[in-house]
């Protein structure tokens, strides 16, 4: 294989890593104040990329309805946790994780009907032709892909570092009761962090619809990608969850490359099992620490 | 500073289990007040009932005169009652400084009084103020109880309750931390403080209640119960007071 070949499997890895890693930060950010996995988050991505399209259909250029699609996930998000899960929290984590279930599919069902049943498109955000790098093609959407993953990335970043509200989420994720002792108001935290997971999932699938479509059923797939990263770099740390969705495109592109792309969507699950059986505790994770 | 902490016929319990049963106690403003008793006394639980961490089935606290029985935790932290708790809980994976700053989130970011607090939180521990940003669960079990109790203090408290401070620790080190508690007591903070150590209880605290089974079994100023027989048979190893 050249070295221009090899690239070009390299970016496309990378493409689809970074929209992995958005997704796998979703799952991280809920499992760090909740301890659960959020099985709705692949809806979040669909409804990203769907609502981006309807907003476009009525006229608003393509960054705005891009951002009322993110905002509005986020919000949906938000009462997802309100009203679906908060009364349940003293249930325990299996019968929140059902809910989750029980939300995705209710999601779904409702995308169908008010989107319809076909694929969605919608335009590059700059259209043009591909740029050329060492010979490899990169596609433009491509650079905005990137561009607004590491964006989310750095804010991400600094929300949990330097502000207040971060400071009080990774309190969450440490002890709820110690959290509240400090007059954290947990059911508060857990709500915003359903809110952020659902905008980083939003935000990847308007960035990859002008490349990929979208439609009423593609949340199913992207999370269980998403999911397979986040348990790679080893859920509850948000660089791992990065680094993870980036290896996980990279290996399915070079599978791509190297074996055949048959297997391609059979690299995630694998990845996923090996995982959990090898190496539970992901890439990254030291013993694996106890969720109270 | 200080105020005044009362506990009425205070009945608490996990699930079906009773283990608080009709407990009466207070604290005055100003006062260091123990609470001594075997294991599995319900020492522990009451503190929790208090800080709000379990809800009473009957009784009532009141903090200055302000009821807060069933409230929640995040809301009596803003009545200024701080608990230290049992196995301190500390945030582990963070740094000091950090555990130190989410001791003060119960108050307004622009709050003066913060950095005013962190001061003396760090006159109290120098070394907390040496090792701000040291990873907190890779202190020593002393430091990380002095962190404990000085995370507690960021919440500016009228009232600290503190669950165990001397367990498993160093008597130099459970001698830094009684220091500080005298300090804080001189400086009119209302303390009740859960001991297993009842000696060193004893010594520090103005008045003290030996918890039996759930229920208060005797009450009265701490040299009277350092003298009292049953005390001194049942807690202080029945041998009078020969360490110092």
């Amino acid at each position: 294989m050249e070295a221009a070949e090899f690239l070009q499997y390299v970016i496309a890895g990378l493409k689809s890593g970074s929209i992995y890693a958005l997704v796998a930060l979703g799952f991280t950010v809920v499992y760090g104040s909740t301890g659960i996995i959020n099985f709705a988050q692949g809806e979040f991505f669909m409804l990203g990329g769907v609502l981006t399209v309807w907003f476009y259909g009525l006229g608003l250029p393509v960054p705005i309805a891009g951002l009322a699609a993110v905002a509005t996930t986020a919000a949906l998000g938000i009462l997802f946790e309100r009203f679906a899960l908060r009364k349940q929290r003293s249930a325990g984590p299996l019968v929140l994780v059902i809910i989750t279930i029980g939300g995705s599919m209710v999601m779904k069902s409702l995308a169908r009907h008010l989107f319809g049943p076909d694929e969605l498109s919608l335009p590059e955000f700059t259209p043009g032709p591909s740029i050329d790098i060492a010979g490899a093609a990169v596609e433009r959407q491509a650079l905005w892909v990137w561009g607004l993953t590491i964006v989310a990335v750095v804010v991400l970043w600094w929300l949990y570092r330097k502000t207040r509200l971060g400071r009080a989420m990774r309190a969450c994720s440490i002890s709820h009761d110690a959290a509240r002792l400090m007059g954290i108001d947990t059911a508060r935290i857990v709500m915003v962090s359903f809110g952020i997971a659902a905008a980083l999932g939003a935000l990847a699938g308007f960035a990859v619809t002008p490349l990929t479509q979208t439609s009423w059923d593609a949340g199913a797939a992207i999370g269980v990608k998403g999911f397979a990263a986040a348990i790679l770099g080893g859920l509850g740390n948000p660089v791992a969850s990065v680094v993870g969705g980036l290896v996980l495109g990279l290996l399915e592109s070079l599978s791509v490359a190297f074996i055949s792309s048959t297997y391609k969507d059979a690299i995630s699950l694998a990845v996923l099992l090996i995982v959990l059986f090898a190496r539970p505790q992901g890439l990254f994770g030291s013993a694996r620490r106890e969720k109270v | 500073m200080g105020a005044e902490l009362r506990i009425d016929g205070l009945c608490a319990g996990y699930g079906r289990v009773d283990v608080l049963r009709d407990v009466t106690l207070r604290v005055d403003a100003g006062e260091m007040v123990t609470l001594i008793g075997s294991n599995g006394a319900g020492k522990s639980t009451l503190l929790k009932a208090v800080a709000g961490l379990l809800r009473p089935a009957a009784g009532t606290v009141t903090l200055g005169g302000v009821p807060i029985t069933g409230m929640a935790p995040e809301r009596i932290v803003r009545q200024r009652l701080a608990l230290v708790p049992e196995g301190r809980m500390l945030f582990g994976p963070l740094t000091v400084d950090e555990n130190l700053l989410i001791g003060a989130h119960s108050r307004p970011a622009r709050d003066a009084g913060v950095a005013a607090d962190l001061e003396r939180v760090r006159m109290l521990f120098p070394m907390l103020a040496e090792r701000g940003a040291q990873i907190s669960a890779t202190l020593s079990g002393g430091e990380q109880q002095m962190l404990a109790v000085g995370r507690a203090l960021m919440s500016g408290p009228e009232v600290l309750l503190l669950d165990e401070p001397s367990l498993g620790l160093a008597p130099r080190v459970i001698a830094a931390i009684f220091e500080a508690l005298d300090t804080l007591r001189s400086e009119g903070l209302s303390i009740l403080l859960v001991e297993q150590d009842a000696h060193l209880a004893l010594r520090h605290a103005d008045r003290g209640y030996v918890m039996r089974n759930g229920a208060i079994a005797l009450e009265g100023p701490a040299d009277k119960l350092r003298d009292d027989e049953q005390v001194r048979h049942a807690y202080l190893g029945g041998r009078p007071e020969t360490r110092e």
